[in-house]
């Protein structure tokens, strides 16, 4: 084996997207927005954009995903949106009597330039009572989904936390922005804080919100969610720990709060598979001067275990990974632990950081190993063809490739739309890389004894 | 307690109330958290199942990714349908505009899938970035031979229904461009059925049997070249009539090719259907009689499955909410073949005259809503202790959160619930969800649910008096 020297950073030739590899900007402000408690999102364009992203996250998390619009007519692309805005507000503030209303744009508010900010200073100066409203830029033209996601969190961190200089009344809590991971890895990184007795303030929270229990009433708001109040204490935090391996880093929220409040910033990859998640663990005992606590030391012993358990079916696999750059990150790492190669790392979005990052955790490929960022699914078609892979490891929207290849789908990450459950797939720590390990090895074994003329039953 | 917006109660009429007044037909309120989607998502869920067409979307990755594959629409050949494609305009095209890399882009797709026609769809900012795609889509045509169809469906020129008018009048360009030789008399043109999993095929079969040619099915597993002789055909048969009849009729004022409106959905009302269609050619009367046959046979056919499930249904209660109102007629005349109450209806896009006939279908005190939303349906799910909900996938999770049953009756389903085996489908289907042992675990008390009484109405007599207890 050996280190790729040059790896191509951008494969997508055509002139168009064919099949896309990635989301529009909005629905990233969505998803955060929905993990604040009380929160509505609005989005400021067209009716469409809002039910579209509605529909995409509801045929995810099979949850009520509200999302306002303010609802462009063809008035408002001329004269400007104010009216649209200010009825769309009122009316999800009557409606929903939220404690926060999040305002992402769309391309078309963003293209008309839209002063949406001073259109809130007039609503405040009309409507002092009214709740807090945060808005984030997210013009779909520009960036992915993922920016979208990350603008938003520190979009609502910038604009409820306190001013600049203003030192937050010191306390006990970390803050951790994990990014756009599922709520079932949100509910268990509370519980590895829980346990580590770390006061934490995780944003966004959106365990509960989209992926909650059923209602004998109906709830306008879904219960769960970063209380507003926590937001803003996030600038008296003792550390920050913010999961991304691409970001800009002058651009995330940990960075603005370190910069702002001088609260320290830990900044590392998906805590996906062992060495990941063992960095991550560091970082928490060094915060709380504790080991880390017993049971999840025994989930990594156990994890390790089954590694050692399994390790002959997976050397030397090829594996397709595709998805947000860093989600594709931290399962390349994963998967390079276990002996599986990730033969293509592919990603919509264009970070030009994806081949350093897949070096850094996947360091030993062989020379045909490809990273490519800013592609579609046709060209991961094409790169998966030539690289005959044995399995592909993505969203669902990979379905058609694994079927064409008549390989298996490991289904992670977001959307996964033919398959229930997708909100409580665990990718993080080492309960996520046992999930993950379980199912990646039980995919192989699935094929290998399907395609065996024997069909033994014990293997 | 939910309460409605005030500039919503227009929107919302109960049965029997007088005087009947029903505000519709208007742009969604801002804020109020609309079903709908937009002038683009009009266009694209009719043209979306042209089978041998490249659609390209023109404008940012959002309008394409979302509506990538989501129809369950099958094609019998070609596949380009599934496939997504989008200019994906970044910020420099906003700035620079858009026209070249639209010209690139249907180029090296023409090119590679070699379609017989290609659509573009302008999205929001399109119009705003000045690129002028009629002319692009022009000097394409010209360049590769083949139709290449603007089709003016940015987002917020008006609402969902404006974009069905543009879909339909993409496609009336293509109408009367090839030769109508060798069609028959007895011929029909299929509007507004878009074979989701396989509900076209179903149809043509009923026709085919009948004796009546089957020109063009717009837009159910359609090609180009049908659509292009569609003008061939002696009479339009139109089911989704609010996406539709705009074809329907420029194709009436052009080639005087008259139109009738039916549905497929339940027994009354595909039988009614096939009937209108055969008594259309009264110097055949073979295709009548061949039209009673059929329907007989497969009524005859039906009938058991739906007795068994009656017999479990009957006295439900059911709210739906469809994008048109026509469907929501069939469904309130189905779910009474199924001994069920409809208790809520309403549609997206319904016109006045849609409520009025709502209103007469439904029994007194019926919640009707136009352009509703999801607190609306959640306060009327609960008020109207409703057992089912029929609707789309931004429908579900509020029924379900409920610990109501749900049947999923839009454009994404994957089981076919037109004709008469679609109504033994649709059945089986309300009844695997009413009937699921898994809402004993939802905490809405059940007990508190009172049967209302069984409803009279116009049922396929024999079936009502069987399961009547």
């Amino acid at each position: 084996m050996t280190t790729p020297l040059s790896l191509p950073v951008e494969s997508h030739a055509a002139a168009s997207s064919r099949n896309a590899c990635k989301l529009c900007t909005p629905l990233g402000a969505c998803f955060v927005f929905r993990g604040v408690e009380g929160a509505v999102p609005l989005l400021h364009g067209s009716q469409g954009c809002s039910t579209y992203i509605r529909r995409y996250m509801i045929s995810h998390f099979r949850e009520p995903v509200d999302i306002a619009s303010s609802n462009f007519a063809e008035a408002s692309a001329i004269f400007g949106g104010q009216q649209n805005l200010r009825a769309g507000l009122l009316n999800v503030i009557r409606q929903y009597a939220p404690r926060l209303v999040g305002i992402a744009t769309t391309c078309l508010a963003e293209t008309i330039g839209d002063d949406v900010r001073s259109y809130l200073r007039d609503f405040r100066r009309d409507f002092p009572d009214a709740p807090p409203v945060v808005h984030v830029a997210t013009p779909s033209y520009s960036g992915t989904h993922v920016c979208g996601f990350h603008e938003a969190v520190r979009g609502i961190v910038d604009q409820l936390a306190p001013a600049a200089d203003t030192p937050g009344a010191p306390h006990d809590a970390v803050n951790l922005l994990p990014g756009m991971v599922s709520p079932a890895d949100l509910r268990y990184l509370k519980e590895i804080f829980a346990d580590f007795r770390l006061p934490l303030i995780l944003l966004p929270d959106y365990s509960d919100t989209l992926d909650g229990q059923t209602w004998t009433e109906y709830h306008r708001i879904p219960d769960g969610g970063t209380p507003v109040a926590d937001v803003t204490r996030m600038a008296g935090s003792r550390a920050t720990i913010q999961f991304h391996s691409v970001r800009a880093e002058p651009a995330t929220a940990g960075r603005l709060l370190q910069d702002r409040h001088a609260v320290p910033c830990h900044t590392l990859g998906l805590p996906i598979g062992i060495r990941q998640t063992d960095a991550f663990f560091k970082i928490l005992e060094s915060l709380t001067g504790r080991p880390t606590p017993p049971p999840h030391a025994a989930e990594r012993g156990r994890l390790i275990d089954a590694y050692v358990d399994a390790h002959k079916h997976l050397l030397g696999l090829k594996a397709v990974v595709y998805g947000e750059a860093d989600l594709v990150v931290g399962l390349a790492s994963f998967l390079a632990e276990v002996g599986v190669v990730p033969i293509l790392c592919a990603t919509g979005e264009k970070t030009s950081h994806l081949a350093r990052q897949i070096a850094a955790v996947a360091p030993q490929r062989p020379a045909e190993a490809r990273v490519v960022e800013g592609v579609d699914f046709l060209d991961i078609e094409t790169h998966a063809r030539a690289l005959k892979p044995d399995l592909i490891i993505g969203a669902s929207k990979g379905y058609a490739l694994a079927r064409k290849l008549d390989i298996p789908l490991l289904r992670v990450g977001f959307p996964v739309h033919d398959r229930i459950g997708g909100a409580r797939i665990l990718h993080m720590g080492y309960r996520g890389a046992q999930q993950l390990f379980d199912s990646l090895v039980n995919e192989i074994l699935e094929k290998k004894q399907q395609e065996s003329p024997v069909g033994y039953t014990y293997l | 307690m939910i309460s409605l917006l005030d500039q919503r109660k227009p929107q919302v009429h109960v049965t029997g109330a007088q005087p009947f007044a029903m505000a519709c037909d208007k742009q969604s309120l801002a804020g109020s958290v609309s079903q709908r989607a937009c002038v683009f998502c009009g266009s694209r869920v009719v043209l979306y199942p042209i089978v041998d067409a490249v659609h390209l979307v023109h404008g940012p990755i959002g309008c394409a990714a979302y509506t990538w594959d989501i129809r369950g629409a099958l094609s019998s050949g070609p596949q380009l349908h599934r496939l997504s494609f989008s200019t994906d305009l970044q910020e420099k095209d906003v700035i620079y505009g858009g026209e070249k890399k639209l010209y690139q882009a249907l180029v090296e797709l023409i090119d590679e899938y070699q379609p017989k026609a290609a659509f573009v769809y302008s999205t929001c900012i399109v119009g705003l970035i000045g690129d002028d795609v009629q002319a692009i889509c022009k000097r394409v045509a010209a360049e590769k031979n083949i139709p290449v169809l603007p089709v003016h469906s940015e987002g917020f020129k008006g609402t969902k229904k404006d974009g069905y008018r543009a879909a339909c009048e993409a496609m009336f360009t293509l109408v009367g461009t090839a030769d109508t030789l060798g069609i028959p008399r007895t011929s029909i043109n299929i509007l507004g059925d878009f074979n989701l999993a396989g509900e076209t095929w179903i149809l043509r079969r009923y026709y085919q049997e009948m004796g009546v040619d089957v020109v063009a099915t717009i837009t159910g597993d359609a090609r180009i070249d049908d659509i292009r002789r569609a003008h061939g055909a002696s009479l339009n048969v139109v089911q989704c009539s609010g996406s539709m009849t705009s074809l329907a009729q420029m194709m009436k004022e052009k080639y005087g090719i008259p139109f009738l409106k039916v549905s497929y959905f339940g027994l009354e009302d595909t039988a009614k259907a096939l009937y209108d269609v055969a008594e259309y050619f009264p110097e055949n009367p073979a295709i009548l009689t061949r039209a009673r046959t059929l329907v007989a046979r497969e009524i005859a056919a039906a009938l058991p499955a739906l007795r068994h499930y009656r017999q479990a249904l009957a006295g439900k209660r059911a709210a739906l909410y469809t994008g048109g109102a026509f469907k929501a007629f069939s469904l309130v005349r189905a779910l009474r073949t199924l001994g069920m109450t409809t208790v809520m209806a309403g549609s997206q896009t319904g016109n006045a005259q849609d409520y009025d006939h709502l209103r007469q279908i439904c029994d007194d005190g019926t919640v009707l809503v136009d352009d509703t939303n999801p607190l609306e349906l959640a306060k009327f799910i609960q008020e109207k202790q409703v057992d089912l909900f029929i609707g789309g996938v931004k429908e579900r999770p509020i029924a379900f959160k409920l610990g109501v049953a749900f049947c999923d009756h839009n454009h994404e389903r994957k089981i076919p619930l037109a004709g008469f085996e679609g109504m033994v489908h649709f059945a089986r289907e309300v009844h695997d969800s009413v009937m699921s042992p898994v809402w004993q675990f939802t905490r809405r008390p059940a007990e508190t649910i009172q049967p209302p009484a069984l409803p009279g109405g116009t049922g396929i007599a024999a079936l009502a008096t069987e399961a009547r207890p």
